[in-house]
């Protein structure tokens, strides 16, 4: 048996080889059963290769783009949880292909390791662990002394109480995360003062502002968190991201934390991260509205814009501004100065692509326009010399 | 203190903005302030805002005291009475007019009954929330918002009567209906507006059914011999219009048949229903190219000199002629002068628009579509009665836009239909479902509407019953006869040479930018190219500096002006849009160059 399967591994690969493996023996094939079956898969295989000169790239536009005319411009609200919500839809895939800094709606999953999470109780405190409470939501007053040019913040004893604080140890990390800052405790609060003991007036309000949003505690970034239970695993919704803090956390699951952010997963986990959370999210967005898009398209899309070791989007100033031709590149945006540019570096247009063949009215090196025919003519021989003049080197980007 | 602001001007503050509020309401009911004034009392930004532009859009109320009405039954009887009107409703403070910022101050019941203490004001008919092509739909309330809102930007398409003298007018494209039907299904608004006496549609009895696939995707099947007694048919009418100029130095356009040596002079063909006054007699019947009116013109941009030349006399052709398609029969002439004190020459010709594949049709619920097959009466499914609709409907297009007025109405028209009665479908207060099909099953019907048909091609009978009824359908002023087009060659533009655009200049059917991606995405690269072939130009380029040369058609030589005779010229074959590119480059002050190389 395992000689047949020699023969078509040059055919097939190794994934499909082990896919018949295992039905062959539940199927209990005979020796020619089973090389019929392996020709009929090489001949499938074969014909679902795609060709030289297919049009992918194109095809991929087109495929997102058809789908995006039937999507969906809102944004979801959460029945019950006004403040969590979800961009999703054709703004979320814009902002995706786009390459945004940062999402609209941050979002984050964590899993928490099962030996934290054995109780109601215990999942709770993770999750107000990674919340985010800054000063300002524990506090009731925030006054500033103009004469003695310190800020004087009065807390709410009994929120300070309810989150299981003592004044001590919202002292330590006030001390910790404000350095440049004098804390000084009183029985409702504290005083922030200058080292050199007064503040100038308008660094009082800067250093107001600043006092404000100090975390106390939990993960800056994270405004809302929403633990629930998948199956046997213990998940954290988060609304905000910050990949890094939270992987630090020793509650978490470092193996199982997601971010929307691509480029918090870039910073922290590298490339091959951020291309998985790009497929990720984009065939979810796709799912999300009942769509249907093959994964080939995505990946494609994903390894393009990734293939630098940098992300980059489908924008001007990404990779639809790096195209080689110059013709291609006018005709997508801004035109003049694209023209302009490549006038001074003396650029030539070796009209390779599809657009700029478009333009000077030729046939576009695609499909049918790929193979040419070069024959002697002089010779008057009827020997027919074919050669393929254009390797598919270069996949087309679009 | 309360501000007050009079027309966004500060004028004052008063102690008790509540009390003053309701003063200044009192003393306008009892008419001695404008009734044109409007203010209220905005609590957030705590101000009275007294309001008495123009440009305001304000609506009547009946106002409400205590609860009760200040309409009583005694008013009522006496404007039926003729013994009272609106304005004196007005005048002695039973209704008022509200602008947008006193609503904010008022709490308004839709209908008498839900009255209570604490309400300000009633509606005058719960109907006055809708607009007036809004309630003219039947059954209103029962539709989706949405689908209202195109049944009323439909009603303003239809064909009926636009205007009672349309005889003696010149719109440019009218429709008139040939045989406007009252609607059996209606609203009191009908009345109001005096719709019955100029209609714009006609009662259809309609199937809802799919019949051979011709009336998929909002298409409409349509009775052939229904057309042929006249549904739906319309005639419309086109002026065609042209002004006897003067031009300085004494020359002028003269109408009449153009002498034969006239620059553009068509053909004899061309001119031969135009009588010796240069007009086409009244009863021609014109075809496409046709000329309706005749008129030459004096030679433009004469210099001096010319003037006196034997070319400068010739004169040019200037006629009106029908356009492409275009045809019809000369229904009346208008001989006047225009504002400029020229003779001015309107004709108008009339062509009859008997439904065909591709007009456009709808009831009155924004179900819009067009007519994909006219089936001979034989051919038409049957009751038992042996009636055959004169539309059938996809049912396809019900659920999706949750339409239940439409279908209500079918049901209504039906029994309006069979019991010789015209119902009332205003909103709100119609009288209800339950009540039309107890009625239909008193006539022997089944209450739902349907009935046992057959199909009219085998005979069969069809396994389910089929809802048929009655609507009142209109014909929407798009038909086919004015959109329909084709081009295989043509006029291009001077610029660019590609195809020009539009119907009316027999334009080009532009392939465009996804549809070119979708050619790629085959692989149809020679195709693609065809297609884009209409600017197509062989240039010649010099092989040495890469620019354009110049050809010599008469000598059939090239050369480059630049780098000399000895330069080498190869011909290409380019896009000529392409060469515009390279031009407007240069004007940018770069010089583009094509470097030739072999292809293969």
């Amino acid at each position: 048996m395992a000689d047949i399967y020699d023969k078509f591994s040059d055919k097939l690969p190794g994934r499909i080889l082990e896919d018949i493996k295992a039905k062959e023996k539940l199927e209990k094939l005979t020796t020619v059963e089973l090389t019929k079956v392996l020709e009929r898969v090489s001949d499938e295989f074969e014909k679902s290769k795609v060709v030289p000169g297919e049009a992918v790239g194109l095809v991929t536009a087109e495929s997102f783009g058809e789908s995006g005319t039937q999507m969906t411009l809102d944004v979801f609200h959460f029945a019950g949880v006004s403040e969590l919500q979800v961009t999703s839809g054709l703004p979320r895939l814009i902002e995706l292909f786009d390459a945004r800094k940062i999402p609209k709606t941050p979002e984050m999953e964590v899993q928490i390791l099962s030996k934290y999470a054995k109780d109601e109780k215990m999942i709770r405190k993770v999750a107000s662990k990674l919340k985010e409470l800054t000063l300002q939501d524990i506090s009731t007053e925030f006054s500033l002394n103009l004469m003695k040019g310190n800020i004087e913040v009065k807390l709410d004893l009994t929120k300070v109480k309810d989150f299981g604080f003592t004044l001590d140890e919202i002292e330590k990390t006030l001390k910790e995360k404000l350095k440049k800052v004098n804390v000084r405790k009183l029985t409702y609060g504290f005083v922030f003062e200058a080292p050199e003991g007064v503040f100038e007036l308008t660094e009082l309000h800067k250093v107001k502002e600043k006092v404000k949003e100090v975390v106390v505690r939990g993960i800056a970034g994270i405004t809302q968190v929403l633990p629930v239970k998948v199956g046997s695993k213990t998940i954290v919704k988060c609304a905000g991201s910050n990949v890094k803090d939270v992987l630090a956390m020793e509650e978490v699951d470092s193996k199982n934390v997601t971010s929307n952010n691509l480029f918090e997963i870039l910073d922290s986990l590298g490339i091959e991260a951020a291309r998985q959370t790009l497929i990720n999210e984009g065939l979810s967005i796709i799912e999300g509205q009942g769509l249907d898009v093959d994964v080939r398209h995505m990946l494609l899309l994903a390894d393009l814009m990734t293939n630098t070791g940098t992300l980059k989007g489908i924008t001007r100033g990404g990779i639809a501004g790096e195209k080689g031709s110059v013709l291609a590149r006018a005709s997508f945006e801004t035109p003049i100065p694209h023209i302009i540019n490549a006038s001074i570096s003396g650029e030539v247009d070796e009209l390779k692509s599809v657009i700029e063949n478009v333009m000077v009215n030729q046939p576009v090196p695609m499909g049918t326009g790929l193979p040419n025919l070069v024959f002697g003519v002089e010779k008057k021989t009827k020997e027919l010399k074919t050669e393929d003049k254009k390797e598919n080197k270069e996949k087309i980007k679009k | 203190m309360v501000d007050i602001f009079l027309d966004e001007k500060f004028i004052g503050s008063v102690e008790d903005a509540n009390k003053f509020v309701s003063d200044i309401r009192t003393s306008r009911r009892n008419g001695d302030i404008p009734n044109t004034l409007n203010l209220h009392y905005d609590e957030g930004s705590d101000e009275i805002i007294v309001e008495t532009n123009k440009g305001r859009v304000r609506r009547p109320l009946i106002i409400v005291e205590n609860g009760v009405s200040k309409l009583t039954e005694d008013h009522i009887k006496r404007l039926k009475d003729g013994e009272f009107n609106w304005d004196e409703l007005v005048k002695t403070g039973i209704i008022e007019y509200i602008d947008a910022g006193e609503e904010e101050d008022c709490y308004v019941a839709l209908t008498e009954e839900e009255l209570t203490t604490e309400h300000t004001h009633l509606e005058v008919s719960p109907i006055t929330i809708l607009g007036l092509c809004t309630s003219l739909i039947p059954y209103s309330n029962f539709g989706s918002s949405s689908r209202l809102i195109r049944g009323s930007k439909i009603q303003k398409q239809s064909l009926g009567m636009y205007s009672t003298n349309f005889m003696n007018r010149l719109d440019t494209d009218s429709n008139v209906l040939h045989y406007p039907q009252k609607p059996i299904v209606k609203t009191f608004m009908h009345d109001i507006l005096n719709y019955e006496n100029t209609p714009s549609g006609q009662n259809f009895t309609i199937a809802v059914m799919s019949y051979e696939g011709y009336n998929m995707e909002d298409a409409v099947i349509i009775n052939k011999g229904s057309i042929d007694r006249g549904l739906a048919r319309s005639t419309y009418y086109k002026p065609y219009k042209l002004e006897e100029l003067r031009y300085s130095g004494g020359l002028r356009d003269e109408v009449g048949i153009p002498d034969k040596e006239t620059k553009g002079y068509k053909s004899e063909k061309d001119y031969r229903h135009l009588e010796t006054d240069g007009i086409a007699y009244t009863e021609a019947k014109l075809n496409s190219d046709d000329v309706v009116i005749g008129r030459s013109s004096p030679p433009r941009f004469l210099s001096g000199l010319e003037e006196f030349s034997v070319a400068a006399n010739i004169r040019r052709e200037s006629s009106s002629y029908l356009g492409e398609g275009a045809s019809g029969t000369v229904d009346m002439t208008y001989l006047t002068e225009s504002n400029a004190g020229n003779r001015l020459i309107k004709t108008r010709l009339r062509q009859q628009r008997i439904p065909e594949i591709g007009d456009k049709f709808a009831s009155r619920h924004g179900q819009k579509g067009v007519i994909g097959m006219l089936y001979p009466q034989e051919d038409m499914p049957f009751t038992e009665s042996g009636i055959t609709p004169d539309i059938i409907f996809s049912p396809h297009s019900l659920p999706g836009r949750m339409t239940i007025s439409h279908v209500i109405e079918i049901l209504a028209g039906k029994l309006g239909a069979l019991d010789g009665t015209y119902i009332d479908a205003a909103s709100f207060d119609t009288p209800s479902e339950d009540d039309l099909r107890a009625r239909l099953l008193e006539l022997g019907f089944r209450e739902n509407g349907t009935e046992t048909m057959y199909n009219g091609l085998s005979g069969q009978r069809f396994k389910v019953k089929i809802f048929i009824g009655n609507i009142y359908y209109l014909r929407l002023k798009h038909m086919a006869a004015n959109k329909l087009h084709t081009r295989a060659a043509g006029r291009v533009q001077l610029l660019t040479r590609q195809p020009v655009e539009g119907r009316a200049m027999g334009g080009g059917l532009r392939l465009g930018e996804m549809e070119k991606d979708c050619l790629v995405a085959h692989g149809a690269s020679l195709l693609l190219k065809e297609r884009f072939d209409s600017d197509k130009t062989i240039f010649h380029v010099c092989e040495d500096c890469g620019m354009i040369a110049v050809y010599d058609n008469y000598r059939h030589t090239a050369h480059c002006p630049r780098c000399g005779a000895s330069a080498k010229v190869s011909p290409i074959e380019l896009s000529y849009a392409f060469k515009l590119l390279l031009d407007e480059i240069k004007s940018l002050g770069i010089s583009p160059s094509i470097n030739l190389e072999d292809k293969f």
